[in-house]
């Protein structure tokens, strides 16, 4: 972009999306497809949007379509904060303002080329995964094996239920999940996701460990990847912070000397070893 | 460029002038201390001044600021102030962080509502004629600034010596009336600087500045900042009153009508409470001391990796009087680090 264009532009400004399709995924999550009405809007896996409602304000959201699958994106969103909340109280039609997509810290798709690969997601942390794991499902001789291990608190709180038994029907995936609490429905593992670490049947060492989910998970994960002595530039993580403006200028998402909106989302393990904020 | 000698008088004359065609920012007395605020007289300006309360950013970006305004279910339309002033009487330290502002708001992504008002703005600076209680710009090397101002102006006693900066300050030293300054004016104001290298510095640093970021490379776990911190009363005070300080917050408001309304950002300060808070009530830096650390090596580590090496601390020693519970003294902390860790 030429330098007047630049200072014309104003990063701050949400461009109009329309919500195409919005369902209740559960009781606290909620799918939205959206339509830019501009029509553009090209993205990489790991990128996020601010989600943006007028009179309530931004949330910061990744994206958890891939951009191979065409005709909008999709996003869902966990009602737990004021932007949230009011999400989920748009219908289909509804107009939505949307920053992006930011963030320069992506999924490793040109890296994890010709690599096996582990996605291990926690709760949550399925939906950023989703952009990356469909991304490589839609070119998928491009990848090595493809291992997914999804851990949910509970039985009502699973995400994509229809897709991931799609994803466990394949047989160039292999897929295992576990909630943390029984339930009669389930006849599954059960107990928390680093159980399911020691049934990868990809060799850890050499493969491209992908892992999102809370917080507390990351430690514990880690901890796991460490007894295979997988590398820590092969292990990328998904972080997440408090962001305002997802344009570097605001400060909020600093992790030690990285802005997590402009580094991030997705940090490689090995570059957080001078981040002690990271995990 | 040109540079001038303008006898007072004369100074005051040309300030005047300038205020009857343009809205003019200066340095004037406000009780016992002192503050840029919209200057009505030029025998209002003080430019004998020790420090201002608050460093002239708030003229770039303001406590509060409307970034758009929208109308539910419509869109966003961007909103910017656009008008010329005059910045009056800037420190060569505020002048430094003027100029790491500017370069923070253009690297990346190019903020156009900082930038607006920061073009619009001619500031005038003027060598440090009298140092405040807590100045320490000798330790940080910013006692002396050579570039970003329009004009610089230095009081030699009699008279100012007056250099143009930039080709807007180069018109605007063209309207003042004065000569060319000469040999002896030009050495007086040599002697001005070479006075303020050496005497803006109530707080020593016992280190060159550059190699802060090093000694902070080995000092994450020193006790230092939980024993600072102990008694924090994490109020932002430092945050506020500190020239380099510029993250700030993003909120909408409104309107009465409840169809339309505003987005404007606000300043926020890393030491807050809920600083790092996110939905779901988790806090990054939960604790004080987490916060107290963030801010010195924000200064003097972070900032600095994405401009060059600069050091985000000019030494204006505001944060210094400002600090209630007196913790904030960056010298005192790295000086401790200094004398606990050594140099090398």
């Amino acid at each position: 972009m030429c330098q007047c264009c630049t200072e014309k532009k104003d990063i701050y400004l949400p461009q109009l999306a329309t919500v195409v399709k919005a369902e209740a995924m559960n009781v606290t999550e909620r799918y939205l497809r959206l339509s830019m009405d501009d029509g553009q809007f090209d993205y990489i896996p790991g990128q996020f949007v601010e989600v943006s409602v007028a009179g309530i304000g931004e949330a910061p959201i990744t994206i958890t379509s891939s951009p191979t699958q065409k005709g909008g994106f999709e996003l869902v969103i966990r009602k737990i904060g004021n932007v949230t909340n009011a999400v989920h109280n748009l219908r289909e039609g509804a107009k939505i303002g949307i920053r992006g997509p930011l963030g320069d810290g992506t999924y490793p798709v040109e890296e994890a080329k010709g690599k096996n690969l582990v996605f291990i997601c926690g709760g949550l942390g399925l939906v950023p995964q989703r952009a990356f794991i469909n991304y490589v499902l839609d070119n998928r001789k491009d990848y090595g094996e493809v291992t997914i291990l999804q851990g949910t608190k509970c039985y009502e709180q699973r995400l994509f239920v229809k897709e991931v038994a799609a994803w466990e029907k394949r047989s160039d995936v292999h897929m295992l999940e576990t909630i943390d609490e029984g339930h009669d429905c389930w006849k599954g593992n059960v107990g928390v996701v680093t159980k399911l670490i020691p049934k990868v049947k990809t060799d850890l060492k050499s493969a491209v460990v992908l892992v999102c989910g809370p917080p507390v998970m990351y430690k514990f994960v880690l901890m796991a990847l460490e007894e295979y002595e997988v590398p820590h530039e092969n292990i990328f993580l998904n972080l997440e912070r408090k962001m305002k403006c997802g344009v570097g200028k605001c400060g909020h998402c600093q992790i030690n000397g990285v802005y997590c909106c402009m580094d991030g989302p997705v940090f490689r393990y090995s570059d957080l070893a001078t981040m002690p904020e990271a995990i | 460029m040109s540079v001038k000698k303008i006898a007072k008088d004369d100074f005051a004359v040309f300030v005047d002038a300038l205020i009857a065609k343009t809205s003019v920012i200066g340095v004037q007395a406000k009780g016992d201390r002192f503050d840029f605020a919209p200057l009505e007289s030029a025998k209002n300006l003080r430019l004998d001044y020790d420090v201002t309360l608050q460093p002239p950013k708030k003229y770039f970006l303001p406590p509060t600021e409307v970034l758009m305004t929208f109308e539910i279910g419509g869109a966003y339309r961007s909103a910017y102030e656009d008008e010329p002033f005059v910045l009056l009487g800037v420190h060569p330290y505020d002048m430094v962080a003027i100029n790491q502002m500017d370069e923070l708001f253009q690297q990346d992504n190019y903020d156009a509502h900082y930038m607006k008002r920061r073009n619009n703005a001619t500031i005038i600076a003027c060598d440090v004629v009298k140092p405040s209680e807590n100045v320490f710009a000798s330790s940080m090397g910013t006692a002396v600034v050579r570039g970003g101002y329009d004009v610089l102006l230095t009081d030699i006693g009699n008279a100012y010596v007056a250099e143009s900066g930039t080709p807007k300050g180069e018109k605007l030293l063209a309207g003042m009336k004065g000569v060319t300054a000469d040999d002896a004016a030009l050495k007086s104001r040599e002697s001005v600087w070479a006075k303020n290298k050496k005497g803006l510095n109530r707080h020593e640093l016992k280190c060159d500045p550059a190699y802060l970021p090093r000694l902070l490379d080995k000092a994450y776990d020193h006790p230092v900042w939980e024993e600072r911190a102990r008694t924090c009363f994490a109020c932002g005070s430092c945050n506020q009153v500190c020239p380099t300080c510029y993250c700030f917050n993003v909120q909408d408001d409104v309107n009465w009508d409840l169809q339309t309304g505003k987005r404007e950002r606000a300043w926020d300060g890393c030491l807050l409470n809920g600083f790092t808070k996110v939905a779901g009530e988790h806090e990054f830096r939960n604790q004080r001391s987490d916060r107290f650390r963030h801010r010195l090596y924000r200064k003097a580590k972070y900032v600095p990796s994405k401009i060059g090496g600069q050091i985000a601390c000019v030494g204006c020693g505001r944060c210094v009087a400002a600090c209630l519970p007196d913790i904030a003294n960056p010298v005192s902390v790295y000086n401790r680090l200094i004398d606990d860790q050594g140099i090398g």
